[in-house]
């Protein structure tokens, strides 16, 4: 009873910073902007930004994907030095998140744009401009860079709990380093694989600036839709519906993706 | 000994002035915690930069007033921001069709132009306007027009003259455009010859096409950031406020302007009080502040917007005084219309399909996000299913 009471604090501020917003947000998304009566309409006008839902998705598990492809090996890097330097080498990892990554994402810009740097350095000798930025590419690479960080840690905190003692009895019983990765390392690290796409992937699926900074005109993302809605369009019922819709959705992605895990095995994710 | 006196006077002078200063410092010291929170559009006003006056620095010398200074890319952004609240602003500077907005949703609160005795000195052709017929609840700050940004360097000068040239297949990828619903339908609409004002659905949904037919030319859609740019030749078109051009142009000799044949907004941008502001009288000194000829005058020589305080333009250098740019000849400017209140239908109707003009387009991205996603969530069925049967087998070997 007495440690239940500890929890308190907490409890109060998930009422109040999270389920009473929720609440609002349910209820703008049912009512009309003008009147405030009951209403399906903005549920009703889903159907338009279907496309748009897919995409961001999409975007978000092709780079939640390369995220896993570039982190991983990183992570197993880190998880094999002496203890005094993986602190130094995850330090180094959470170092960029230092600066706002607004600021990262315009440097991006300045990089890849038209008269940028990597396309005047191109054209000095004698390549014209590629088209780098403002394309879904751009937006991937963006989205990558910025949330690679969430990836590398919680996979690096599952590798580096791997008890060495499981691979040497591997090696014992005749695997090869192959093996031993694919049926000893690899199956004990996918609480960590799971929680590093989660965390990747629901930020990357919201994400608003980044789109709107590298993509194009057509690469809006769900996350521009409701930015307007609230910043410049002023219908926040539209938007709060979309909000809600896109919270269903990540929800949805994130229970499938938590079956891979098992019972067994208890996994943190957020 | 008259040397002597003479010291001794210039002693006490030295210190009844010493005096005066401490008390006046004093006295600012003690205005100064009243601070105003003005809301104005990026770039615009006199900061300090290559030499000019920072207005807001001069104003608290002046009067002993803080000024806490914040910025809006559109008058779309302001209006939602005074919607939903939490910050309270004490002068706002809208353009026109805002402030008419404002009024009618009576968010504006009555100025008392006791206060702002500079008034007499707008002009009359900026009083009794269209959206503030009375002369209530707005003082004019800048006025000026839109019209076509070009780079000369690579622009043929055979193409421009007229709106076409935002949509000239040529110059794809290097095109800007407006990123906020009533100037964007406003230049197609001067473009399809209707008026900037229609409330018509069929001629609003033509516009919308038209911006549609626009957007595979567009290389963004953008507000403030078209400084950067133009300035550094990251896109060569872009429509935007002949002022800003002017300060374009100071960075980047090659840009061009004109004034497309088919029409264009003429705009005045006034100042207002929102209704729930706390420090009416001081805001309407920082009104007055601005109004004053020497400040107008110092301030949009260096915005190139146009004032409309009379004697301004004394004040100014001659060469920005004199140009036809910010004051355009009468022949160029009867062609200016002005933007007009919309209903609220007509502007719920032009947000959504404002939205629908952006939100359109990339159909082959979302077939490759189809296709990705379906292979996704095959893959997954599948290692789901691997796993599954696995562990069956696991607890059959243990079982047996």
């Amino acid at each position: 009873m007495k440690r239940q009471f500890l929890s308190g604090p907490y409890l109060v501020w998930m009422l109040v910073f999270t389920i009473i917003p929720l609440a609002i947000v349910v209820y703008y998304a049912f009512t009309d902007s003008i009147t405030g009566a009951f209403t399906l309409e903005n549920m009703g006008a889903m159907g338009t930004y279907f496309p748009i839902f897919l995409r961001s998705i999409w975007l978000a598990v092709v780079s939640a994907l390369i995220c896993l492809v570039l982190g991983y090996p990183v992570a197993w890097c880190i998880a094999q030095e002496k203890p005094s330097a993986q602190r130094f080498l995850y330090m180094l990892v959470m170092l960029p998140m230092c600066i706002s990554f607004l600021l990262r994402t315009l440097a991006w810009v300045s990089l890849l744009e038209d008269t940028g740097i990597i396309n005047r350095l191109l054209g000095a000798i004698g390549i014209g401009p590629l088209p780098l930025v403002r394309n879904d590419g751009a937006v991937i690479l963006g989205m990558v860079y910025n949330y690679l960080p969430y990836m590398i840690m919680p996979l690096y905190t599952v590798i580096m709990k791997i008890d060495h003692r499981l691979v040497e009895a591997a090696q014992d019983l005749g695997c090869d380093s192959g093996q031993v990765f694919l049926r000893v390392t690899l199956p004990l690290s996918v609480p960590g694989i799971v929680s590093g796409i989660t965390m990747v992937f629901v930020p990357a699926v919201s994400t608003f600036y980044i789109s709107q900074k590298l993509g194009g005109t057509t690469s809006t993302m769900i996350g521009d839709v409701i930015e307007s809605q609230f910043k410049t369009a002023y219908n926040p019922n539209l938007g709060a519906a979309l909000s809600l819709v896109l919270m269903v959705l990540v929800l949805a992605c994130v229970a499938v993706m938590n079956r891979f895990t098992g019972e067994d095995e208890s996994v943190a994710t957020i | 000994m008259k040397k002597k006196l003479c010291r001794v006077s210039a002693l006490a002078l030295v210190l009844v002035l010493a005096l005066s200063l401490a008390f006046t410092g004093t006295a600012s010291a003690a205005k100064e915690a009243v601070t105003i929170n003005v809301y104005n559009w990026g770039q615009y006003i006199s900061d300090g930069t290559d030499g000019y006056i920072d207005v807001n620095k001069a104003f608290t010398e002046a009067t002993g007033i803080g000024v806490n200074y914040m910025t809006y890319d559109s008058n779309e952004t302001m209006y939602t921001k005074l919607k939903t609240g939490g910050a309270t602003y004490d002068v706002i500077i809208p353009s026109d069709y805002m402030i008419a907005r404002l009024i009618r949703e009576d968010m504006l609160a009555e100025l008392n132009f006791d206060n702002i005795p500079n008034y007499a000195l707008v002009g009359d052709a900026y009083k009794n306007t269209a959206f503030d017929p009375e002369n209530k609840y707005s003082v004019p700050y800048t006025w000026g027009t839109v019209g076509v940004i070009y780079n000369t360097k690579y622009v043929d000068e055979a193409d421009t003259g007229s709106w076409d040239l935002l949509w000239n297949e040529k110059y794809k990828g290097k095109i800007l455009m407006f990123d906020n619903p009533r100037d964007a339908f406003g230049i197609a609409e001067a473009y399809l010859g209707y008026s900037v004002n229609t409330e018509s659905s069929a001629e609003l949904n033509a516009a919308a096409d038209l911006l549609l037919k626009q957007k595979p030319v567009v290389q963004d859609y953008v507000m403030d950031q078209i400084f950067d740019k133009m300035e550094h030749e990251e896109a060569w078109i872009a429509p935007y406020y002949a002022g800003d051009y002017l300060l374009m142009a100071d960075e980047n000799e090659a840009l061009g302007f004109y004034f497309p044949k088919e029409g264009f907004n003429f705009f005045i941008d006034s100042m207002c009080i929102p209704k729930n502001s706390e420090h009416q009288a001081e805001a309407e000194a920082y009104i007055n502040f601005l109004c004053s000829p020497e400040i107008s005058g110092e301030n949009l020589e260096y915005l190139g917007y146009s004032t409309p305080i009379e004697g301004a333009r004394d004040y100014m250098d001659p060469e920005t005084a004199e140009s036809e740019i910010a004051y355009p000849p009468e022949s160029v400017l009867e062609k200016g219309t002005s933007f007009l209140a919309l209903s609220t239908e007509a502007t719920q109707e032009m947000d959504s399909l404002w939205l629908k003009v952006k939100t359109t387009g990339g159909s082959k991205a979302i077939l490759i996000g189809v296709i990705g996603l379906a292979v996704v969530i095959v893959v997954a069925v599948i290692l789901l299913l691997l796993r599954k049967s696995k562990k069956a087998k696991r607890k059959n070997l243990y079982t047996k």
